[in-house]
C-alpha cells in the first residue's frame, strides 16, 4: 500500500501508523529548489531539525505531535517560515514558495 | 585566541583552495553528500564506514586510523579543515577524532557546507588524488573521552550538558526528527544533566555565535567552571560541536565527549533516568 500522495515524496518502507510525518516541497516561481535547507523549530521556536532539499526540492521530518514551524533558507532568498500541525498517524504536505 | 586556532571562514577556504599543506576533508551525516559535489580538492571521510569498527561498537583503533589516513593522503602535518552538512556535526565529530589521535593542526570551517552553499561558493564533483602518506598516529587522548561510568558517576556532581533538542531530552521523541523513531532504548535523559541544544551554539547559517555570546549561553544555564564537563547527545556527533564549542571556543579546561550517549546510556539496566523538561534530581 501506500502509493506517494500527489506532488509528495514516496511513502513506501515508512510506518506511516507509527510516525508524525511533515514533509513537502520547495518552490521558487514554481520550480523545486535543489539547494535548500529546511529547518523545524518546535513551538518555543527551538530548533530541532534541519534537512538539505533533495534534488527535486522534496524535504522530510520525523516530528511528533503538535506544532511546529517550517524554516526555509536557501542561495540569494530571504527565509521562509511555514507553520504546520503534524499528527501520528498522518501525513502533513507543505509547499514552500521562496521569493 | 582559541578561535583562531580553530575555526575558519568560508572565504579563508576559498582563498587558500590551492595552498600546498591545507587537506579539506568534507564528513557528512548523509554520506552521499560528497558525491552530489564537494569543495575543490576536498577528500572525502565517510564517518559510517571508516571512522566506526565494523563490528564492535567503538572507534577504529590507532593502526586503523593511520591506514585510513595514510590512504587518504594525509600527513602528520597537514593543516586538516572539516567541514560537513546539518552545522558541522560530523565535522566535528570528525574534529574530537583527530583531536583523540592527536593530529596537531585541525580546524572546522565556520558554517560548514550550508554556509558554503548559501554563500553561492562552488562545488565540484571531481575527484582529488593524493598521494599515499605513512600517517602516524598517537594513543588515545582520554581526557577528552567519556565512558558510560564517567556518565554515572558524574550525575549530582559534574557539569552533564545535553545538547539534543528539547523534545529528546524530556522523552518525547528518542532521535532527532529528520530521522525514523522507532529505537529499543528508553527515552529521557541523565538526571542533573543541563538541556543546552547544541542548536543553541550556531546562527541559522551555521555560523558560531560570538564567544561573547557563548559565554552567556553556559553562564545563563549554569554550568559550574570550577567542575568538569561531560557533553552528550544521542550518538556523540551533535555532542562534539558542543565540545568544540566548550573546549576550543570558549577554553574551558576540562571537557569530555561521550560518544556512547543515549543509545548507550538509554539501555544500560538500572541506571537512573529523568523524564520531562526538569534536569532532575541526583537521589532519581
Amino acid at each position: 500500500m501506500c502509493g506517494a500522495t500527489e506532488g509528495g515524496l514516496s511513502l513506501d518502507g515508512i510506518n506511516v501508523a507509527k510516525e508524525a510525518l511533515i514533509q513537502g516541497q520547495v518552490l521558487r516561481d514554481g520550480e523545486p529548489v535543489g539547494n535548500a535547507y529546511v529547518r523545524l523549530l518546535d513551538k518555543t521556536g527551538e530548533f530541532t531539525a534541519e534537512v538539505p532539499t533533495s534534488a527535486t526540492g522534496h524535504f522530510r521530518f520525523f516530528a511528533g505531535e503538535g506544532q511546529w514551524t517550517l524554516r526555509t533558507l536557501a542561495p540569494k532568498a530571504t527565509p521562509v517560515d511555514n507553520r504546520v500541525d503534524a499528527a501520528v498517524g498522518s501525513v502533513a504536505e507543505v509547499t514552500v514558495a521562496l521569493v | 585566541m582559541t578561535r583562531e586556532n580553530s575555526l575558519v571562514t568560508t572565504q579563508w577556504v576559498e582563498d587558500n583552495l590551492d595552498t600546498p599543506g591545507i587537506v579539506l576533508v568534507e564528513v557528512d551525516e548523509d554520506t552521499t553528500a560528497y558525491d552530489k559535489g564537494h569543495i575543490k580538492g576536498a577528500i572525502k571521510l565517510d564517518w559510517s564506514t571508516e571512522l566506526q569498527d565494523q563490528v564492535r561498537r567503538d572507534f577504529v583503533n590507532k593502526k586503523q586510523f593511520e591506514e585510513l589516513l595514510s590512504s587518504k593522503g594525509v600527513a602528520n602535518d597537514d593543516t586538516v579543515v572539516l567541514y560537513g552538512g546539518n552545522n558541522n556535526w560530523f565535522a566535528a565529530y570528525a574534529y574530537w577524532y583527530f583531536t583523540l589521535y592527536g593530529h596537531t593542526d585541525v580546524k572546522l570551517m565556520d558554517g560548514g557546507r550550508k554556509k558554503w552553499e548559501l554563500d553561492s561558493r562552488e562545488l565540484t564533483d571531481e575527484k582529488p588524488t593524493r598521494e599515499t602518506t605513512s600517517y602516524t598516529a598517537q594513543d588515545q587522548d582520554t581526557s577528552i573521552r567519556a565512558f558510560r561510568d564517567d556518565a554515572v558517576a558524574a550525575i549530582g556532581k559534574q557539569n552533564l550538558i545535553d545538547v539534543r533538542s528539547p523534545d529528546e531530552y524530556a522523552g518525547r521523541l528518542l532521535a532527532p526528527a529528520h530521522l525514523p523513531q522507532e529505537q529499543s532504548q528508553r527515552a529521557g535523559h541523565v538526571p542533573t544533566s543541563l538541556n543546552v541544544p547544541w542548536s543553541k551554539n550556531c546562527n541559522d547559517d551555521g555560523t558560531f555565535k560570538s564567544d561573547d555570546d557563548l559565554k552567556a549561553l553556559y553562564a545563563e544555564v549554569g554550568i559550574d567552571d570550577s567542575k568538569d564537563t561531560i557533553a552528550l547527545c544521542r550518538i556523540g556527533e551533535r555532542s562534539s560541536l558542543t565540545w568544540f564549542v566548550l573546549k576550543k571556543l570558549l577554553g574551558h579546561q576540562s571537557v569530555k565527549n561521550y560518544d556512547g550517549s543515549w543509545t548507550e546510556y538509554g539501555s544500560l539496566v538500572g541506571v537512573p533516568i529523568a523524564l520531562g523538561d526538569e534536569p532532575g534530581s541526583a537521589d532519581a
